[in-house]
């Protein structure tokens, strides 16, 4: 029996369970894909908004200003890509400087620092390819870049090295209550805990309405991005929006944490919570919407398209509270941008929750750091050669394109809840994420995870389930 | 830091040709870098035969073709490493490269070519929508996939786009077991050799469907479908077209990419319509003593022209060292600045051409100028101008963006132009 079952290995659920392990807990977390990072997770905009939009007083704002702060310490101590960039907000006409200045005040409410709005000259000489018809723009200083996977993964690493479990290809079919303990039915049997943390994005809903009858809606809402190759990465240098509309905060322009460039998010509302297709006149609005506030983007450098899905509740505001009438069950539900921002607050606040309920006392031994991925570019010269030397397997270059070696690939699989899937190294290590989308690396990665995992190439998967690469071979149905 | 006359980078067919070309123009410094686990390239995954009609007069598969090169290698000693990625030349030619036994390392070349090769362009590139699957390959790594490791990437397959790979793919899968069910080209006309569409697609009853593209794509962890639309003539879908086939793979075969990463790198100068470097008459780019061939300057259609085109290289680079060796800065580097270049200028129908500069001082008695055109042309004149003068009016039955062209040209020819500045090609309707 668990003390906490976490329902999601997302961001929300990661930052949870790391936050959790601090604490003298049992602690598991159910998560229906092969690895962390799956869903809302892994495609958004990889940004640490600085917390101007959401409404003032609302947990929103509260925890995107929180979580903003927190995001440059817990990246040294996690050890994942994180930059204060800057973000600005551009105005292209005089009539809209209302909206400007009410996202200016609102920001100071929220607490924000730095806020200012700069006139024409001022937004073209920070960032010279804004449209030339740009009228003014809100700076935000603390604005920032993170990969979203290096946040979610280096969470879920440190909450495992610190005793939580987790289980994967665990999908949750039904939950309920007998005499005080939590049932939880999955796929793989049962799970028994006094307390449930409903961290399941866009399907928290789906559990929070099996255990109350003040039923929530979570409409997912699709955003189609357009990756540019990193040739294109220092069009802009800091997070370029739209002024806000009833959607959200439109199409972006953006480097990113790796030095690419992102353009998107459209704001779809679809029913198919499994719906991450991208289409045609998502992608168009992409690449059309983007020129308007930047110029000269080179299109022609795309290379890859994604959708992911924000977890859209009707009140848009985040759910975090025990629900009324299931007691022990945690929601954390509602989790939209800026919920990638928000998320080590999130961890944090549900925590405190927990923490009060069950009276849990730290650990002694919490390991609050966590050392990434080796990335040898980081490395002089010397340090290098002394490091193939004693590992030769990182003198063997595999991704081409981002000059990923197999002894990051080797790393990524045997670190702890280690990648079983070509995208699982994809996410952790960048192999296949470069111009060439994998077509050079992805037969090389996939020996090294059969001779590593010790699995035939049969087995080797894109992204676990019935996601194999191979399906036979030559001539055996002939 | 270790010092050779010539470094090559890629072991590929260009860099096998260039480097029994320069040994045998009087270099013995050479050394090629290879990426892979053996020499040969891109011909080791091309098990099918049709190559080396022109070099050898016969017909040979890929792995053949490439032994020969690679025996020549051998036998004369040149020195190459395998598993060994360049990471990046400087512009004064140091090469750093790296691999398991020797660790990050610099080597001093008197001169580099480079013999990169292409990568194909990704369904990313292609911008195509729909769902993320596995299932989905570009034609190459497929080949790799069956050829060299016997592995079948799927059952049901729908190739889209008609590059000679794609083509090639059709057939090899229908081999292998696998039931191929279209070919679809956007463009109206198909990019791939035409023996490869009589020998690949008619000759399996595999159709092939132009003015089409891949508008969806079905399936959220293997692929289970595609959708088909016909296209405009802009590369639009046209709605109310579509049609669906249920497949468990996509292959794509939509063009090569020269990969040129590490030349842009040193400060090499491109050419945008081939994403190769600007070369003059010797394949030297903008960079003294650098120089390029095969399919990293531009792609071809066969590889016995890049095996001719890296023969060039390879002895211009050889005669660049040699000059550098004899100290005669002053004669060579003089009279390469005092020469006008004349430029290469395409227009109407023709793309690009390699080289985009000629010094008539420095070329050799024949010239071999290779290009393609935009179109599909039928009953055309293949034209070339000096300045305003019409020189060369060669009649051609058809010609096609698949099938690489070619003139001549001759130095005594151009000797008889002083002052030429403009050489014009372009297609003329009949």
């Amino acid at each position: 029996m668990y003390d906490v079952i976490i329902i999601g290995s997302g961001v929300s659920g990661s930052a949870a369970a790391r936050e959790l392990s601090r604490y003298k807990a049992k602690v598991c977390v159910l998560e229906k894909e092969e690895d962390v990072c799956c869903g809302t997770s892994k495609a958004n905009s990889g940004i640490v908004h600085a917390g101007y939009d959401a409404k003032e007083g609302s947990l929103m704002a509260k925890l995107n200003v929180r979580g903003n702060a927190m995001m440059e310490q817990l990246s040294k101590e996690l050890d994942f890509p994180f930059q204060r960039v800057g973000s600005l907000v551009i105005c292209l006409r005089e009539e809209d400087m209302d909206k400007l200045q009410a996202l200016y005040d609102r920001g100071v409410a929220n607490g924000v620092p730095g806020l200012q709005i700069l006139n024409r000259e001022e937004v073209l000489e920070m960032e010279p390819n804004i449209v030339d018809n740009v009228y003014a723009a809100l700076y935000a200083p603390s604005a920032g870049i993170v990969c979203p996977f290096g946040l979610n993964i280096a969470m879920a690493e440190n909450a495992c090295e610190n005793g939580v479990e987790f289980k994967f290809d665990t999908k949750v079919q039904r939950l309920g209550k007998k005499d005080d303990i939590w049932e939880i039915h999955t796929n793989q049997g049962v799970f028994k805990t006094k307390y449930v943390v409903n961290a399941a994005g866009v399907y928290a809903d789906k559990f929070h309405n099996m255990v109350s009858e003040k039923k929530i809606h979570i409409t997912p809402r699709r955003g189609d991005y357009c990756l540019l190759d990193k040739t294109a990465g220092a069009h802009v240098s800091k997070t370029i929006f739209a002024l806000p509309n009833e959607f959200g905060k439109g199409i972006l322009v953006t480097p990113t944490a790796h030095g690419n460039l992102l353009l998107g998010p459209t704001a779809i509302d679809i029913e198919e919570k499994e719906g991450t297709n991208t289409t045609r006149e998502g992608l168009d609005q992409v690449l059309t919407k983007a020129g308007q506030n930047v110029k000269d983007i080179p299109m022609r450098q795309v290379i890859t398209s994604f959708a992911g899905l924000r977890a859209h509740e009707e009140g848009h505001e985040f759910i975090i509270e025990e629900v009324e009438n299931a007691k022990g069950f945690i929601d954390c539900a509602g989790i939209e941008s800026p919920g990638l921002t928000s998320s080590p607050a999130i961890g944090e606040m549900v925590a405190g929750i927990l923490k009060e309920k069950l009276h849990l006392e730290e650990k002694e031994n919490f390991i609050a750091t966590r050392k990434g991925i080796l990335d040898p570019n980081t490395l002089t010269k010397e340090e290098r050669v002394t490091l193939i030397k004693e590992k030769p397997a990182y003198g063997n270059i595999i991704c081409r394109c981002e000059m990923i070696t197999e002894g990051e690939i080797i790393d990524a699989i045997h670190r702890p809840l280690g990648a079983k899937s070509l995208d699982g190294v994809k996410r952790r290590t960048r192999a296949g994420m470069g111009r060439c989308q994998a077509g050079f690396c992805s037969p090389r990665t996939m020996e090294i995870l059969a001779r590593e995992l010790d699995i035939p190439m049969s087995e080797i998967t894109k992204s676990g389930g019935k996601s194999q690469i191979i399906t036979g071979t030559n001539k055996d149905q002939l | 830091m270790k010092t050779y006359d010539i470094v090559i980078i890629g072991g590929g067919p260009a860099g096998l040709a260039a480097a029994v070309s320069a040994r045998e123009n009087g270099i013995q410094d050479i050394l090629i870098l290879e990426r892979d686990k053996e020499l040969g390239g891109i011909l080791n995954q091309c098990i099918h035969n049709g190559f080396g009609l022109h070099t050898f007069k016969e017909e040979l598969t890929g792995p053949e073709y490439a032994g020969r090169f690679i025996k020549q290698v051998m036998d004369l000693g040149i020195e190459y490493k395998l598993h060994t990625m360049v990471m990046d030349i400087s512009s004064d030619k140091i090469v750093t490269a790296m691999n398991r036994e020797e660790g990050l390392f610099e080597i001093q070349a008197g001169a580099v070519i480079l013999a990169m090769g292409c990568r194909e362009r990704s369904r990313g590139a292609l911008n195509i929508p729909g769902y993320r699957p596995a299932g989905i390959y570009s034609a190459g790594t497929a080949q790799r996939l069956v050829n060299m490791e016997g592995y079948m990437p799927g059952r049901e397959v729908v190739i889209l786009g008609s590059g000679d790979i794609g083509l090639i793919m059709a057939r090899r899968m229908t081999l292998e077991g696998a039931k191929v069910k279209v070919v679809a080209e956007l463009m109206p006309y198909s990019g791939g050799l035409k023996r490869n569409i009589v020998q690949c697609l008619n000759d399996y009853d595999i159709p092939l469907k132009l003015s089409h593209t891949v508008v969806d794509i079905k399936g959220k962890e293997r692929v289970e479908g595609i959708t088909l639309a016909e296209v405009d003539g802009k590369g639009k879908p046209i709605p109310g077209t579509e049609e669906e086939y249920t497949c468990d793979t996509l292959l794509l075969s939509c063009g090569l990419i020269p990969e040129n990463e590490i030349s842009r790198g040193m400060g090499v100068d491109m050419n945008p319509v081939t994403s190769g470097p600007k070369v003059n008459e010797s394949l030297e780019t903008n960079i003294e003593g650098v120089f390029a061939c095969g399919n990293v300057l531009h792609v071809h259609d066969l590889v016995d022209f890049v095996s001719e085109e890296a023969k060039t290289a390879g002895r211009n680079a050889a005669e660049y060292v040699k000059n550098l060796q004899a100290d005669t800065d002053d004669r060579d580097k003089h009279s390469r600045e005092e020469a006008a270049e004349i430029v290469l200028n395409p227009v109407e129908g023709v793309r690009y051409t390699v080289p985009s500069t000629i010094n008539p001082v420095h070329m050799d008695e024949n010239l071999t100028v290779r290009f393609r055109v935009g179109g599909v042309y039928k009953n055309c004149y293949v034209s070339v101008y000096f300045d305003e003068e019409r020189v060369i009016h060669k009649k051609r039955p058809v010609v096609a963006p698949g099938e690489m062209e070619q003139i001549k040209l001759t130095k005594e020819q151009l000797m008889k132009y002083p002052g030429l500045k403009t050489i014009t090609v372009k297609i003329e309707e009949a």
